[in-house]
């Protein structure tokens, strides 16, 4: 065990874990931030992506001893002061869920996505989102979705 | 292995699960539960319908044959309580817009609590598209009869003619004198009781106001910010986290265990119960870090593998045809009671110009449920109470009952919604197991199972074999048909096409593994095999294949959705050419009826099929929501693509060996089509279930668009897996 401080959604934490503990796990089981999901550990469905220094990772696949010190987003850090992000805002507004298992993961990437890519063309949507997984077959409503925030931010809507 | 709590399961279909079960309600008390309102209760066939008053709050009993019932408190909300599972088809938010549309209260002013079995009356489980049909009716009804309840209250507090006042958002209003009062008013706090029958009159579709339109995911906000919680993130006080020792195969038998690594662990307990072996610690870190300390050696008996999955069903046949059929599909000639493996010869066949005899065949395929199997487990006061993802929370209360001989008062499921099922979470493997860790731990304990864990331990779509016989006359007319399902179900087995004297036949197998429900159960299958066989008879005839469709087919609500998705498709001026191909299919059960078509690409090598367009035509009467339907529409088509092309276990000796999303392809972003959903709206029918039957026509016209392209006929599922299933032909085809 080791003591770790991660800068978690602005705020410094305190954790005690051994250092191979995946940054996951820390923020599931030692931090109860539940928005972060496991869907199989091994980097294959993105459920579990964060982002770290704005790109986004799969946590599940990052050691917390290497996410000391970098600046992680998760779900529940992109509200600010009761307002949604375009990001989220165009998920509610596309339907782009169904169980909504997904959900937190596809969001991240999709707000790593359009910080890098502010207009993407479809073909870059599925490409860049291609590692997450929705098991309901959403896709074309998230694509729909992220194509929606791409606008309103354009437009100078939320952040 | 069999002594392990989940193979002790047995896997019963759910059709057969008695639904009368009695509710213990007296035991409960339950109505101390509430405060002042109005509660009110369905029965099944009694007419108890009483005057709403005063005189009628002091019945403290309510019959055992409620299925449901809504709540009304002073403030005027409304709850509604009902034992179906949320598991993404959207009955959270399907089910309030029925219950507000005849309490003729906005959308909002609904909750709705479901899957508690503690606060609930029991429910058979989530499956078979029943909710819509069956649970929806039941809750219009108690709406409606809450309605005129309060009718009637009003009435009496006025001393009116009750016919003479109007009901609009939530107050009952006097037109002569404008009085009104609130629903919670009109209560006064006092805890009254409604006993009703289903005979108050329903508001019919035409006249709707809130359901029939889309209203969006019921608590939409917290998934998009992460705060809903799923079973897998629930958590208490003092919880530990628990691991399960795996074996190495099916059937395996333990041969030696050395656990002294994991006990020297700080904070680990080992938990041994039998062949049961898992662990608990203080953080899920460790029990992972224990649970992979345990050497354990496993003797792994030969068992079949895909190479010989077919044959091997061939040979284990069982007596009786129950399987995993879905209610409403009889044979349409009875089985013949001993199965035997040669289909019937086909009646005469003088006058047929083509006669064709073909096999097709569908492997076993997993949910992978994004969210796999995960329970926290607390037994406390004498209580256990489990929160689980499952679509039959009272079922797997009986399971934790037997398992723990407990009373079903004693266990308490509390199943949040979850992370999706698609019927492959019907069973209590991860509860079982978390109480078991939980007990011996005496501190609550959460169980998620690992990815590969799900891939393995839980239960599959079944394999399938189909074998058809068919003939035509000249003129396109179908004059002879047989269709035989070995070991995937009866469900979608009967033809919707004119024929005389139809032979369809169910077998039931010994499946080598384990084997249960998946969305649409045995339909896909059976629908698979018979629009891909309809498509070769109308090759073969030198018949368009919507035209010999149209030809052998009155039944109308499917002639509809054929119409409507060949309209929409343009499949009038879609001309195949070796780089472009088109498909179509159909099919209905369950109330749902359904057209597809499909347009693919082939590169110019002729090895990679590409999905391009799906236009998608569905009818299955009143649409409740069409935002959720088209949903559902488009994800069952999703979905669909991947039994369609890619997904197969692969698996032999006992052991799953692509138990991983590298090695089990699902579709992702770059496999999905433009997807175009039209709905038919039959306001004048009631409503049935979508979850389900929407998947069944992508997989043929998929196949038939490669037909029509290339001339390749595809009869296994998957159509082009990127590893080649073993036993099967390797397709000339990559997606």
């Amino acid at each position: 065990m080791s003591d770790f401080v991660l800068n978690v959604n602005g705020a410094k934490m305190r954790v005690s874990a051994p250092g191979d503990e995946t940054l996951l796990s820390v923020l599931r089981n030692r931090l109860d931030l539940t928005g972060t999901k496991y869907g199989c550990g091994e980097g294959e469905c993105g459920a579990c992506t964060v982002l770290m220094d704005g790109q986004a990772v799969h946590s599940c696949q990052i050691l917390v001893a290497d996410a000391a010190g970098s600046k992680i987003t998760t779900v529940e850090g992109l509200e600010q002061s009761g307002k949604l992000t375009a990001v989220q805002q165009a998920f509610l507004d596309a339907g782009a869920m169904q169980c909504g298992y997904c959900t937190s993961g596809m969001v991240m990437r999709a707000t790593a996505l359009l910080h890098e890519l502010p207009s993407p063309s479809e073909a870059q949507i599925r490409s860049r989102m291609n590692g997450n997984i929705c098991r309901c077959g959403t896709y074309p409503r998230i694509i729909e979705a992220v194509r929606q925030a791409a606008h309103s931010t354009a437009k100078g809507g939320a952040r | 292995m069999k002594t392990l709590p989940i193979e002790a399961v047995e896997l019963a279909p759910p059709d057969s699960i008695n639904p009368l079960h009695c509710f213990q309600l007296d035991r409960r008390n339950f109505l101390k539960l509430f405060g002042g309102g109005l509660l009110v209760c369905l029965t099944g066939e009694q007419t108890l319908a009483q005057e709403a008053g005063r005189g009628f709050g002091g019945r403290q009993q309510v019959p055992a044959d409620v299925s449901a019932w809504i709540h009304i408190d002073a403030d005027g909300k409304v709850s509604v309580f009902t034992g179906k599972a949320e598991i993404g088809q959207n009955i959270r938010t399907s089910l309030a817009q029925q219950v507000a549309e005849e309490l003729m209260l906005p959308f909002d002013a609904i909750t709705m609590v479901m899957g508690d079995t503690d606060l609930v009356p029991y429910d058979a489980g989530t499956f078979g598209s029943q909710t819509t049909p069956q649970m929806g009716p039941r809750l219009r009804s108690m709406a409606a009869a809450a309605r005129q309840a309060l009718i009637e209250l009003a009435a009496k507090q006025w001393s009116v003619d009750a016919a003479t006042l109007t009901v609009a958002e939530g107050r009952v209003s006097n037109p002569a004198n404008k009085q009104s009062l609130s629903y919670g008013q009109l209560t006064r706090g006092e805890k009254l009781v409604a006993t009703v029958s289903s005979t108050a009159p329903l508001i019919p579709a035409n006249a709707w106001k809130v359901a029939g339109t889309p209203v969006p995911k019921a608590n939409g906000r917290e998934f998009v910010t992460g705060k809903h919680k799923y079973p897998s993130d629930i958590s208490l006080p003092g919880m530990m986290f628990g691991k399960v020792l795996r074996a190495t195969g099916f059937n395996a038998t333990l041969d030696s265990l050395d656990t002294a690594a994991a006990e020297k662990m700080s904070g680990v307990k080992l938990v041994r119960d039998g062949d049961f072996i898992g662990v608990v610690a203080p953080d899920a870190y460790t029990a992972e870090q224990a649970i992979a300390a345990i050497q354990a050696k496993w003797t792994v008996p030969a068992q079949p593998s895909n190479q010989n999955i077919f044959e091997y069903l061939k040979n284990n046949l069982e007596s009786g045809s129950g399987g995993f059929g879905s209610q409403d599909a009889r044979p349409q000639r009875a089985a013949a009671p001993a199965p035997s493996t040669a289909v019937p010869a086909a009646p005469s066949t003088d006058s047929a110009a083509i006669q064709l005899a073909q096999q097709y065949t569908v492997q076993y395929i997993a949910h992978a449920p994004l969210e796999p199997r995960a329970a926290v487990a607390q037994w406390k006061d004498g209580k256990l109470t489990v929160w689980t993802g499952t679509q039959r929370p009272f079922g797997v209360r009986d399971e934790l009952v037997a398992a723990f001989h407990l009373t079903p008062a004693q266990v308490r499921v509390i199943q949040p919604d979850m992370g999706s099922g698609y019927g492959g979470k019907h069973t209590g493997d991860a509860a079982v197991e978390a109480a078991r860790l939980a007990k011996a731990a005496g501190a609550p304990v959460k169980l998620v199972w690992t990815r590969e864990e799900e891939f393995t331990w839980a239960y599959f779509r079944p394999a399938g074999l189909m074998e058809l016989k068919g003939s035509v006359a000249r003129d396109g007319t179908l004059i002879a048909w047989e269709h035989s399902n070995t070991l995937s179900g009866n469900a979608g087995l009967p033809t919707p096409y004119n024929v005389a004297n139809p032979i369809t036949q169910y077998h039931a197998s010994r499946s080598p593994l384990r084997q249960s429900s998946y969305r649409a159960l045995a339909s896909t299958a059976n629908h698979f095999a018979r629009e891909s066989f309809m498509d070769e008879l109308a090759h073969a005839i030198g018949m368009d294949p919507l035209a010999f469709r149209r030809k052998n087919l009155t039944e109308p609500r499917l002639l509809a959705v054929l119409n409507a998705a060949a309209d929409k498709f343009g499949w009038a001026a879609a001309k195949s050419t070796p780089s472009k191909g088109f498909g179509i299919a159909c099919g209905m059960e369950k109330g749902g009826h359904v057209a597809t078509c499909a347009e693919v690409a082939i590169d110019a090598a002729a090895t990679t099929v590409k999905i391009m367009r799906v236009v998608q035509a569905w009818e299955s009467g009143a649409i409740i929501n069409p935002d959720g339907l088209r949903n559902q529409n488009m994800g069952a088509i999703v979905q669909g693509i991947g039994g369609a092309l890619l997904e197969a276990i692969l698996f032999g000796d006992g052991r799953i060996l692509n138990p991983h999303f590298e090695s089990y392809r699902v579709p992702r972003f770059t496999d999905a089509p433009q997807v175009e959903i039209v709905l038919l709206d039959r306001k004048d029918l009631p409503s049935s279930g979508a979850g389900e039957i929407g998947i069944v026509g992508i997989a043929p016209a998929v196949g038939n668009a490669i037909f029509a392209a290339t001339g390749t006929r595809l009869r296994d599922m998957p159509m082009a897996p990127s590893t080649p299933v073993p036993g099967l032909t390797p397709s000339p085809f990559k997606f």
